[in-house]
């Protein structure tokens, strides 16, 4: 009797506990009757279902789940080869569906693979390699995303974000590209070279030209300065010896004398002259 | 005091009698009170305490010695708040001062179809411990692909010369934007406090190019130096002779004007002379001035009458002349 007791007791607690369950932050979770789904819950905590044989609870994550989408060579419009590296951020949105179309997530993982890669595909086939590499890539992202989301949403997942990590060109192209950077640079280091020629010879060139104007200048300036002198003097010359101009001329003629006639010169005198006059009459 | 043996499945245990006495009682209390006590734990001073009550976020709690209903009640996760975490992108530190480039992280296109070699790093913390636990998995691997992301993208707005030279700061900036709107986006209450790009550089196969550019630009700098040093030297040189010429004029022109003064000041005093006794004193200066100009040369005195026979005369001089060779 008392045997039976504890075996209703046990029996008792198991069932019991088999009706209340804990939701965690992290998920959310689909009750099934019979394997029939019933409800949803995505609120945590506490809850009660039904006995295990008669109810059962599938736990699913909530949380913003990742998958990383190996690298994949795609072509874009204008026919060049890429290597796109992206990486798909998703979450369970509808449980329910979730369970009845894809039931887990590697399954989930599968679909997702198919349909990011065949949208990315489409949307760079749609684009120049130029533009998905530089401005235009987070749009090409935006749309690839949106594109997704709506054809994953039967299966009650959510495509929150389409990125791609890297975007690489085949080895080949690569080396192309950095035979077009060599050049490049060679070109742009004998631009600075001829610059540096040209500056020195134009600097050579200012200064000689500046040098030119310097003295020819100080040249002016010199010869007005003596102009100046000479009319200053002239003025003064005149101003005095326009006093008494006879005067002037008699002394300034003498001073002329002095100077004009040296020992070289045979002066011839008549006897009759001024000087000599004395000289004849005696 | 009797010991009684008690076989619960296959072990046996020794329980006093007096114990065994009091029934389950005891036994159980004992049993909820170590239960209870499980519940006591610590919240570090760099930590906060996330209390979840069945599974539901009930409280955050700061640091110090804390309790919480015991499992499965209440359950607590305590994340480091203030600690700084740091990832490496484009290269792996592997000892101290030690690093390995990793290339496939660090060489990416730029926004000019060149390719750079670029690394970073990213230094980020938690700015909500709620959102940061539950609402999304392996934050590490999230942020470092939405870092490697978040360069690429930038990276491929900026041309090669950019991203080698002035561009940097701006695109640590709008990577840092970027990452924290990818990270926002996501929900990850993940705060980036700070992307720094290490070193961007030109990828190793055409580094001497690019080496070569650089000292291009500096001959052209020792060029143009030269030349200024060249002119810099002319220049001053053609004022100073400008100047000397200059000053040469001046002196020539107070000297003219002195010497006018000079004569002027004698005109005016012999004219102050004459004025007394005009014809005495012309007939002195002529005088005075023959005798100072008659001493030193050749002379000739014709007499009355023979002024018009200059044949003479010519003779006279052509013999002396002759004479003195």
């Amino acid at each position: 009797m008392k045997k039976l007791i504890i075996a209703l007791v046990i029996l008792f607690s198991i069932v019991f506990f088999s009706t209340v369950f804990i939701v965690d932050m992290t998920e959310q979770v689909v009750i099934l009757q019979f394997g029939k789904p019933v409800r949803t819950i995505k609120e945590p905590g506490l809850h009660f279902k039904l006995p295990i044989p008669l109810q059962n609870a599938v736990v699913f994550d909530n949380r913003l789940l990742e998958y990383d989408v190996p690298p994949e060579e795609i072509l874009s419009r204008d026919k060049k080869s890429l290597i796109v590296d992206n990486y798909v951020r998703w979450k369970i949105v509808d449980p329910l569906l979730f369970l009845q179309t894809v039931q887990a997530i590697p399954t989930a993982i599968t679909r997702l693979d198919d349909i990011v890669y065949s949208e990315l595909r489409r949307e760079l086939g749609t684009h120049n390699m130029s533009e998905i590499i530089t401005e235009r890539r987070e749009i090409i992202m935006e749309q690839v995303t949106h594109n997704s989301k709506i054809a994953t949403s039967p299966y009650g997942i959510e495509v929150v974000d389409v990125r791609i990590k890297r975007v690489d060109l085949p080895k080949q192209n690569e080396k192309s590209i950095y035979a077009r950077m060599e050049a490049e640079r060679k070109r742009q280091a004998n631009k600075f070279r001829s610059e540096g020629d040209e500056e020195k010879q134009k600097i050579h060139a200012l200064t000689e030209k500046d040098k030119t104007i310097i003295l020819a200048n100080a040249y002016k300036e010199a010869q007005e300065i003596r102009g100046e002198g000479e009319a200053i003097a002239l003025e003064i010359y005149a101003k005095a010896f326009g006093a008494d101009p006879d005067f002037y001329e008699f002394v300034r003629t003498l001073e002329t004398y002095k100077k004009i006639i040296d020992g070289n010169t045979t002066l011839v005198l008549p006897a009759d002259s001024d000087l000599f006059k004395l000289l004849g009459n005696q | 005091m009797s010991n009684r043996r008690v076989i619960i499945g296959d072990k046996e245990y020794q329980i006093p009698e007096k114990l065994l006495s009091l029934g389950f009682v005891p036994i159980l209390g004992i049993a909820a009170l170590l239960w209870l006590i499980t519940g006591v734990y610590q919240v570090g001073p760099d930590e906060v305490g996330v209390v979840q009550r069945f599974g539901k976020v009930n409280r955050i709690v700061q640091s110090g010695l804390r309790y919480h209903f015991p499992f499965p009640i209440e359950t607590v996760q305590t994340p480091k708040v203030t600690e700084v975490k740091r990832i490496e992108i484009g290269f792996r530190t592997v000892g101290k001062n030690q690093f390995r480039t990793v290339e496939r992280e660090s060489i990416m296109l730029t926004g000019d179809e060149n390719i750079v070699d670029a690394e970073m790093i990213v230094q980020y913390k938690l700015k909500d411990p709620e959102a940061y636990l539950f609402n999304f998995v392996r934050p590490v691997l999230t942020v470092r692909e939405a870092s490697e992301a978040s360069l690429r993208t930038i990276v491929g707005r900026h041309g090669i010369d950019e991203a080698l030279t002035a561009g940097k700061l701006m695109i640590q900036e709008e990577t840092k934007a970027l990452l924290q709107s990818i990270l926002d986006k996501y929900n990850t209450g993940i705060l980036v406090v700070a992307v720094q790009l290490q070193d961007v550089s030109p990828p190793k196969v055409v580094i001497s190019a690019f080496k070569d550019v650089a000292s291009a630009k500096e001959d052209k700098n020792r060029l143009i130096n030269e030349a200024e040093g060249y002119r810099n030297d002319v220049i001053p040189k053609a004022r100073g002779e400008a100047q000397a010429m200059i000053r040469e004029a001046e002196g020539f022109k107070e000297a003219r004007i002195k010497r006018s003064e000079g004569d002027v000041a004698k005109f005016k005093a012999m004219l102050k002379e004459y004025k007394k006794a005009k014809s005495i004193t012309k007939k002195r200066l002529y005088l005075e001035a023959i005798e100072e100009i008659l001493p030193g040369i050749n002379k000739y005195i014709i007499p009355d009458g023979e002024g018009g026979n200059l044949l003479n005369l010519l003779n006279l001089t052509g013999n002396e002349k002759g004479g003195k060779k």
